[in-house]
């Protein structure tokens, strides 16, 4: 049995999903060859290259994988596809993007969001927002999988694959990145943070989330996270939002401030190690999963805790 | 152009739902039935494209029981101008789905087809990134801003690291984000004219599709709960807490 991993990457380096899509194949077993597509992507497929588990990296190098768009990343999973038994992606925007189009390209489902292998064929994924998990089998004579990265530990450097080239697929031309807005950030990125500050409706309006979240987060060293409605209302960018259909995170604490804990928001944090609520609502229901809840009027007790530590 | 709409009947997205007993499925009897959020957000969008003058005709397409009808009202309130019901009481997959839509798309020829991103129920993503590969046609999920000028679109996306801009030539597949839009009120009157607007119903067979489903679900359970911790009294005890019992600062 061999298994593809397709490396999510920023040409120079890995990112850290890709370390726990690694893992998920390691937990069904059997080769795990890593396919790295980008242009000028040689350290990102010298660094998959040393992952622990990993046998072989391919590597397609060409100016039409710069943007990673699905019609030209699928095709090129296409044309490489024989032979494996399972093709794997982290459940990031860029799997979630390309990964149904290979499975439907090969003719088979996709298995989405996995948070759990029972065996080569059975897997264990969330549905409805995370309340009811299911456990799947696959007839298909191909699984194609996404990961959910919080599931799963980073796999670990200790590698020393093969690095091999392969052909680029014909480039498809259909679709033309115009413009790209990446949210700039010194702190730590939301899914890979060990602390995170979130803020919800509560907080106002943007002055106030800035004012302050940004020094509690400074303090703890965390990233910064919001709920829908604090994203909707235009306090932070959409890459913040932390929820069924944003972010899903895991941190070892998650400090969730003026939000009321919607089952949508839930769904993206209630696997975080210890939870601390700030709600002046002695009912909200964050409060149910919260290891530590302070109901207070955050205005008072948010610049308190930041003086604090 | 023709825009056509995928709207899927779900469980509203208030319920909180559970698990029978037996562990073979999950209890949908007698609650609330919505169409899916992301699919009203793609109706309000087609729906705008069509005060603008750049669609000429939306139709909204719902796949399953004949419970979806009500689904296809609503689209039809909101300005969707007809419906076609998939009606079938089989399992449907996403991949299943994507191929009736395909055979829909063969047959009506719109030069847009708007989905949802994700489905609230099964959480797939993967509907119409499938419909797109199926046809060949170029794609942009996650959409959170649309332009449509001629046969081109032009689309923002909201990706992990923040947005992104697309542009393809239609015909092309769109998939809806939270922050598209905001869907209206469908208005008294108006859901009152939904009910005389047309409604066809088709089948699989009459399709030629097979929906037989690739995945069997073997059990599902609820997630281990997790336990309500405890009130602290105030900034010094949290912090007392988190220090000494979570270790966590
Ligand atoms: C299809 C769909 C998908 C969704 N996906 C997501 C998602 O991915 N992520 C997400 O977060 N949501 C999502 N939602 C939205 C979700 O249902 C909720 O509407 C949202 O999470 C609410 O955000 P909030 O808690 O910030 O706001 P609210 O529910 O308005 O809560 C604000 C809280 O702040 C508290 N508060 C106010 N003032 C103070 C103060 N001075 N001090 C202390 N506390 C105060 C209030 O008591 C209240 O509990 C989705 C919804 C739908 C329909
Ligand atoms: N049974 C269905 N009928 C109509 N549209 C559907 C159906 N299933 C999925 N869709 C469409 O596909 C989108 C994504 O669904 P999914 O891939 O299941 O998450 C939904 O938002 C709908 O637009």
């Amino acid at each position: 049995m061999a298994i593809l991993v397709i490396a999510e990457h920023d040409n120079a380096s890995l990112q850290p999903a890709t370390l726990n899509a690694v893992s998920a194949a390691v937990k069904i077993g059997g080769d795990i060859h890593v396919l790295v597509a980008g242009s000028g992507c040689g350290a990102a497929a010298e660094a998959a290259a040393k992952v622990a588990g990993v046998a072989k990296v391919k590597v397609a190098d060409a100016a039409h994988y710069a943007d990673q768009t699905a019609e030209n990343i699928a095709a090129l999973v296409i044309a490489n596809a024989a032979g494996y038994s399972h093709v794997i992606a982290p459940a990031t925007t860029g799997g979630k993007n390309f990964m149904p189009r290979v499975a439907a390209l090969l003719d088979v489902a996709q298995i989405s969001d996995i948070v759990g292998v029972e065996s080569a064929d059975t897997f264990v994924r969330p549905i409805y927002a995370g309340n009811v998990l299911a456990t799947v089998q696959s007839a298909d004579a191909v699984k194609v999988i996404t990961v959910r990265t919080t599931a799963f530990e980073a796999a670990a450097e200790g590698g020393s694959a093969a690095v091999e080239t392969v052909a680029a697929a014909a480039d498809s031309g259909q679709t033309k990145l115009v413009g790209r807005e990446l949210t700039k950030s010194a702190r730590p990125e939301l899914t890979a943070a060990k602390i995170i500050v979130s803020g919800g409706r509560g907080v106002g309006n943007s002055e106030n989330y800035h004012a302050l979240l940004e020094p509690l987060a400074d303090k703890l060293g965390a990233a910064l996270g919001a709920s829908r409605a604090a994203v909707d209302a235009g306090f932070v960018p959409n890459d913040y939002q932390v929820g069924q259909t944003g972010k899903i995170v895991a941190p070892q604490l998650y400090v969730a401030v003026g939000i009321s804990g919607a089952i949508q928001h839930l769904a993206g944090m209630k696997d975080s190690k210890v939870i601390v609520a700030i709600n002046k609502d002695p009912e909200a229901p964050i409060f149910q999963v919260a290891d530590y809840g302070l109901v207070a009027d955050l205005f008072e007790v948010v610049p308190q805790l930041t003086a604090a530590l | 152009m023709k825009v056509l709409v995928p709207v899927k009947r779900v469980v509203d997205y208030n319920v909180k739902v559970r698990v029978k007993s037996d562990g073979t499925g999950v209890d949908i009897a007698n609650v609330k039935m919505s169409m899916n959020p992301f699919d009203e957000i793609a109706i309000e969008e087609a729906v705008r494209l069509k005060e603008a003058g750049t669609a000429t005709e939306v139709i909204a397409v719902s796949a399953g029981l004949a419970g979806c009808q009500e689904t296809l009202r609503t689209a039809m309130a909101i300005g969707a101008d007809r419906g076609i019901l998939i009606e079938t009481d089989a399992e449907l997959q996403p991949l299943a789905v994507a191929k009736l839509l395909k055979a829909l798309v063969d047959k009506e020829q719109p030069k847009l087809v708007v989905l949802g991103k994700q489905a609230i129920d099964d959480d797939a993503n993967q509907t119409g990134q499938m419909l797109a590969a199926l046809l060949g046609w170029p794609q942009a999920t996650f959409a959170s801003k649309v332009m449509i000028a001629g046969d081109k679109a032009t689309v923002t996306r909201e990706v992990d690291g923040g947005l992104e801009t697309l542009e393809m030539s239609l015909p092309a597949i769109i998939t809806t984000d939270l922050r598209l839009n905001e869907p209206r009120y469908a208005t008294l009157p108006n859901i009152m004219k939904a009910k005389k607007k047309p409604l066809d119903t088709v089948t699989p067979d009459a399709l030629g599709v097979d929906v037989a489903p690739r995945l069997k679900t073997l059990k599902v359970a609820e997630p281990a709960k997790r336990q309500a911790g405890v009130k602290v009294a105030d900034v010094a005890d949290l912090i007392a807490k988190l220090k000494n019992e979570a270790k966590v600062i």
